[in-house]
Formats: C-alpha cells, sequence, structure tokens
C-alpha cells in the first residue's frame, strides 16, 4: 500500500509526461471518470462544498483505521480534481491525512493554470477532506 | 437605414489592455457585462488629475480645491446632459448602482407600511432584489414578482394585473444582465404611475449601450455604474426627481451632507451634497465624464448598431454548435449571449475558454431567480462592446467547438 507522498510523487510523474494543458486537462478529465463515485443517499446539502462553482459532493466513513473517501461533481474538470484529491487521501490513517502536504498540486502544473475562483474551490476541497480527517481522528482517539 | 461607420481598428487602439495576452494567446475580452474595458483618454484623465489639481472638493478657498470642484461639477453637468437630466443637482454621484439603489431601498423605510406592495421583476441582479427584501421587513411591505416567460421578456399582462392601489414601488432593470432582454420600461413606468406607485429602473447594463432620457421616460429613479461605460470602477450616479430626492432621509452622515451641525441638532445641505456624505471618488467623478465624452464622440447610435452586428453574427454561429442552447431569445436585446451545451457545465466551458485566453463569465451571474426559472446551475455569457470584432466572435466560437469536443 503506497502511502500518500508515494501517491503524489506517481500523480506528479504521470503529469510530466505532457506537454500542454489540453493532455493534462484530458488525462485530468479522464481521472474525473475513474472517481469512486459517492452513493446517490449522500449527495445531500450537507455534503456540498461550498466554495466552487459548480457543486461537488464528498463522503468519508472509516474503514477499520484507515479513511476512505467518495465524491461526485457536476461539471467535468472539478471531477477531475476532486478525483486526484482523493487518490492521494482515500484509503488512508486520519493523521496521515491531517498531516500531509498538497504542494503536488503545484508540481503537476494545475495550480498556476486554474482560474482563481477555481482555484479557490481546489483550497476548499482539500480544507474539507483535512476537516473530515480531524473529524475522524477526534474519533479515534 | 442609414449605415454608420465604426473604425473598430482605430478604436481598438485607444485600449491598451486589449494587447494583452491571456494564457499565452491574444486576450479576447467578452466580459463587458461585469465590467467594460478604459480608454486611454479616461485613465490619462485620472492621472491628470493626481499629477495636477488633486484636492478636496467644495471645502477649500485654494486654487486647487477649486479647480477640482470645478471639475467635478462639470462632469455633473456632463451626466446631466447625457441622460437629459432637467437640473444638475438630480444626479447624485455614488460609488455604483448598488450604492445606489440601497440609498433609495433605506430612503423609503419611511414611506411604507404593512399592506403596501412592491413589484419587482423576475429578472433582477441580487443588487435589485435583497435591498428590497431588506425593506420589506423593516415595513411589513410584501415583495411581488412579474413573471418571465422562456423568451426572457416579462409577461406584461401579468404585470399589468398585479398592479393595485396598494403597489407603492416598481423595480426593473433597464436591461437584464444575465440575459441581455431589453425591458419595456417606458409602459412599466407609465402603468405604475397610473396607480400612483414610483419606479426605479436600474440602468447599470443598460447605460453602455442606450442614451436613455430621464425626462422623457419620466422614470422616478435611474442607476448607472461608471465602470461598465468605460468609466472606473467604484463611481456610479443615483437619478432622482428632485421631489423625491427632496423626501428622502439621508443615507449617510458625515461631512459634505450638513448645513448646520451643533449637538443639538443637524440641518443637511440641499440636493445633490444631502446624498454625497464624505469626500466622494474625485477623480472617479471627473473620469466618468470623460468617459462619456469618449463614447458620445463615437456616438451611441453607431455603437447600438455595431453592437447589434455583432449579437446576429455571434447568435448565428453559436447556434450551429451541436446541443448547444441560447437563454433569453427576446426580440430587443443588448449584446449579451448566454448559453449552454447540453450536457456539460457551464463552468468547464469557461474554464477552457480561458486556456485559450477567452473571457467570459460563467456561473448565475447574480440572477439565481433566473437559473432557477429554467433549471440550470448557470449559463456562459459572451457580452460584447463596441471595440470588439467578428474575428474575435469566431474565435470564440472555435473555443466553445473545441471545449466541446473534449468535454462531451
Amino acid at each position: 500500500m503506497m502511502n500518500i507522498q508515494q501517491i503524489q510523487e506517481e500523480i506528479v510523474d504521470e503529469f510530466s509526461l505532457f506537454d500542454d494543458w489540453m493532455e493534462k486537462y484530458e488525462h485530468m478529465i479522464g481521472l474525473g471518470k475513474s472517481l469512486p463515485l459517492i452513493r446517490e443517499e449522500y449527495k445531500t446539502e450537507d455534503n456540498i462544498i461550498k466554495g466552487c462553482q459548480s457543486k461537488v459532493w464528498v463522503h468519508a466513513e472509516l474503514d477499520n483505521d484507515k479513511l476512505v473517501f467518495t465524491a461526485d461533481s457536476d461539471a467535468i474538470i472539478t471531477k477531475g480534481i476532486i478525483a486526484i484529491l482523493i487518490r492521494t487521501f482515500s484509503n488512508q490513517k486520519p493523521q496521515d491525512i491531517i498531516d500531509a502536504d498538497t504542494e503536488f498540486i503545484d508540481e503537476i502544473g494545475l495550480k498556476e493554470h486554474l482560474s482563481p475562483t477555481r482555484a479557490n474551490g481546489l483550497v476548499s476541497m482539500i480544507k474539507q477532506l483535512k476537516l473530515y480527517a480531524i473529524a475522524y481522528q477526534t474519533q479515534l482517539n | 437605414m442609414k449605415t454608420l461607420q465604426l473604425n473598430t481598428e482605430k478604436i481598438r487602439k485607444d485600449f491598451p489592455i486589449l494587447n494583452r495576452k491571456a494564457n499565452g494567446k491574444p486576450l479576447v475580452y467578452f466580459d463587458n457585462a461585469a465590467t467594460s474595458q478604459t480608454p486611454q483618454q479616461v485613465i490619462d484623465t485620472i492621472a491628470h488629475y493626481y499629477q495636477n489639481y488633486n484636492a478636496n472638493i467644495h471645502r477649500g478657498v485654494h486654487f486647487l480645491s477649486q479647480e477640482a470642484t470645478d471639475a467635478y461639477e462639470q462632469a455633473r453637468i456632463k451626466i446631466q446632459k447625457h441622460f437629459n437630466i432637467k437640473v444638475p443637482h438630480e444626479v447624485i454621484f455614488t460609488s455604483g448602482t448598488t450604492h445606489a439603489i440601497n440609498l433609495v431601498a433605506h430612503g423609503f423605510s419611511s414611506f411604507l407600511k404593512e399592506g403596501d406592495e412592491i413589484l419587482v421583476s423576475a429578472m433582477e441582479h441580487h443588487s435589485n432584489i435583497v435591498p428590497w427584501q431588506m425593506l420589506c421587513e423593516r415595513t411589513g411591505a410584501t415583495l411581488k414578482v412579474i413573471p418571465m416567460d422562456q423568451n426572457g421578456e416579462l409577461v406584461m399582462k401579468d404585470y399589468h394585473a398585479l398592479l393595485s392601489k396598494d403597489a407603492k414601488l416598481v423595480f426593473c432593470n433597464h436591461v437584464s444582465n444575465a440575459l441581455g432582454t431589453i425591458n419595456p420600461i417606458k409602459e412599466i413606468i407609465d402603468a405604475a404611475h397610473a396607480v400612483g406607485a414610483r419606479v426605479l429602473v436600474d440602468g447599470a447594463q443598460a447605460a453602455p449601450h442606450i442614451k436613455a432620457d430621464m425626462q422623457a421616460l419620466d422614470v422616478d429613479f435611474y442607476t448607472v455604474s461608471a465602470h461598465k461605460m468605460c468609466g472606473p470602477t467604484g463611481v456610479g450616479i443615483l437619478y432622482g426627481k428632485s421631489e423625491w430626492l427632496n423626501k428622502l432621509p439621508p443615507y449617510q452622515g458625515g461631512g459634505e451632507m450638513i448645513a448646520e451641525v451643533t449637538f443639538e441638532k443637524t440641518t443637511y445641505a440641499d440636493l445633490p451634497h444631502k446624498f454625497e456624505a464624505g469626500t466622494p471618488n474625485i477623480a472617479g467623478g471627473i473620469a466618468f465624464g470623460a468617459a462619456l465624452d469618449y463614447m458620445n464622440a463615437i456616438g451611441f447610435d453607431t455603437i447600438a448598431q455595431y453592437e447589434d452586428e455583432l449579437l446576429q453574427y455571434a447568435t448565428n454561429k453559436l447556434k450551429k454548435i451541436e446541443g448547444l442552447k441560447i437563454y433569453g431569445e427576446a426580440s430587443k436585446k443588448a449584446a449579451v449571449v448566454s448559453f449552454n451545451i447540453q450536457g456539460i457545465h457551464p463552468y468547464d466551458i469557461g474554464t477552457i475558454l480561458d486556456k485559450l485566453g477567452i473571457a467570459v463569465r460563467t456561473g448565475h451571474h447574480c440572477a439565481q431567480p433566473i437559473m432557477d426559472f429554467y433549471g440550470i446551475p448557470g449559463t456562459v455569457r459572451a457580452s460584447f462592446s463596441f471595440y470588439n470584432t467578428k474575428e474575435e466572435i469566431d474565435t470564440l466560437v472555435e473555443g466553445v467547438q473545441r471545449a466541446r469536443n473534449m468535454l462531451v
């Protein structure tokens, strides 16, 4: 099982194969399609991440000592972004999620390409995933 | 019809920002309904003010203060003439349309009571909904909505039916920011007056395209933001009939708006100063005047005709894209195209267009009730100005096509 750091390195490697933004976006859209989808009953108003122009729903639950995320979005690029984040954070221990940095977003060259409103959405998504981790860590303690 | 010529090549040279690149591509600026770009002549006016006669106005006896006051008051007169307003003091400088609407909404608190009705159109910007909701909360008045149809036109039959003797205020935009609809405001104003209601027209989106005549319209209040018509941000006007401006209480207290102050009582200054507390946006007001000069030199008829040509060109080309639907197909429209492609979120399209250097707006455009009406999360909105070209529209159409290929 790879740790967060290793998964992030793997994603950075994947993105380094692409020269231009279009290929990167196409890859990201592709990743969105493999996102572990949230169950319909969890697509509630409470599970929407605020701060994004498009809707993003996230659900988290504990599987033994690991946190498992599922999500969805009504916008395909946003779905790609949340898919990348979930790939790094899902099936990890809450404390590791809390401690993880997210510099790799810069490294894959996405943050600089994302519009400010979208970047804000990205920040909100990271914040929300970490908030879940904090909540479940408290529960584990 | 006489063909009016617009020398776009020459005009574009006046706007330095249009030479910029965005994401490595030549900028195509189609977010004019959010804010227009600023010509060098207006930028120079602002710089000239700070370089030569920056001073506080209306108070100083000194040379600079008098020059600044003269220039500011000259701008007020330019605005008065442009909108065919009876007297200069009916022009109140504000920070923009939102400020102007809030000023009126606040002022009407003391004139409304429970049972009174406020009518607002279904296609308002949030800034022309929220202040009236707050006014209703304060006074117990009821907010009623003038409905719209699928084409994005107000249902005038329903409007006339809604108007009763209880109707005290009617609010409507002259042009819808989200759909581009030009509303029949003369009919709205006359019908409201017939039952004794007052009318505020939000002219923010209309002013860059239509030279509205306040006396001919006989409107009670009209609001404009300078930054939508080649002027700077942070300045706009409230036009109001003297009769009503004299009745309404001041909105903010402070310097400039007083006649006499003692700790027992303050008497307020005459119009327009009663509503202009504090040091205003002096450079902005003067630059607003310069922006009107600039646009009038080109001519509003010429601008309207050219923008309509751009609108027709863009509408026809965009409609050929498979699955593309245009929201707002009123018979009279300003140069705004709001659209979606079936199965694609507007935000995704906007993001891809941005990568191609094309600036459009995505989202609900601060008009959520309209989006709810159509049952959509938002639209992509391209809004054109007289400095845009058909070639730029071609770039947009290619961009939308490319986004579609990537996203479908």
